[in-house]
């Protein structure tokens, strides 16, 4: 991938859930966490996973990450914040391309 | 079926990978044709919705090996095409779009004879089974339908 590319798939995602859950765009920043910051319930995320799945080409493991935070193994922000958010999708788009 | 206790699908002709074929028989009578309507009985356009949802989760129940329920979350792009009269014969079909992680995205559809009476897409979420009892009623229900488990 480019060096842009870590940015670029960012603003995709951030495309995304504005267009897909009405979110004003300025709100969506790295920092911005998807539930407690942008007001995200459950179906939107469902939408978004959806659309992510569709314009990536991948398969966003939503029940493993949950378990994850559920178990204690992982912080919710590792998946639900903007910036890492956007990190988990590169490495799942890396994976796939390997 | 029977629309007053939610019985929409009565046989599986075939299901494969990504797509399930089912016959849906509308009955002569039903409480339900009492207040849908009076002097002029139609099937209500939610339980024809309702009829594409269940050949969606069966085809993803039957994905799974039964081991996960599939519930109904989102109903998109709905059209309801033509009136559905008491008596008729339905063909309904279940279309997989994309299975996701907790999700699945269908297309479903009904048609009597050659005419599509209906048409949407319909987003289900998968899960395991929340209770023992609803998993036996599935499996049980399965094969009266002709849906091997």
């Amino acid at each position: 991938m480019s060096p842009a590319a870590p940015d670029q798939t960012f603003e995709t995602i951030a495309d995304i859930i504005s267009e897909t859950a009405n979110v004003d765009r300025a709100k969506i920043t790295p920092e911005a966490h998807v539930i407690n910051d942008l007001g995200i319930d459950s179906l939107d995320f469902l939408d978004i996973v959806f659309e992510i799945d569709k314009r990536f080409g991948i398969k966003v493991p939503v029940e493993a990450w949950t378990e994850q935070v559920n178990s204690g193994k992982a912080p919710a922000e590792q998946f639900f914040v903007m910036g890492p958010l956007a990190e988990r999708i590169e490495e799942l788009v890396a994976a796939k391309q390997a | 079926m029977r629309l007053e206790y939610f019985e929409m699908i009565d046989r599986v002709v075939s299901w494969e990978e990504a797509r399930l074929t089912a016959d849906a028989q509308v009955p002569e009578a039903s409480p339900v044709f009492e207040g849908h309507f009076p002097g002029f009985p139609l099937m209500p356009g939610v339980l024809m919705i309702e009829t594409m949802a269940q050949a969606c989760g069966w085809l993803m129940l039957a994905r799974s090996g039964f081991t996960r329920m599939a519930l109904l979350a989102k109903v998109g792009e709905a059209k309801l095409r033509g009136m559905v009269k008491p008596g008729a014969t339905l063909t309904v079909t279940a279309e997989l779009v994309h299975d996701g992680s907790g999700y699945a995205v269908l297309k479903g559809t009904l048609a009597e004879g050659s005419t599509r009476v209906a048409e949407a897409e319909l987003t289900l979420r998968t899960m395991a089974f929340p209770s023992p009892e609803l998993e036996a009623g599935v499996r049980a229900r399965a094969a009266v339908i002709g849906l091997s488990a």
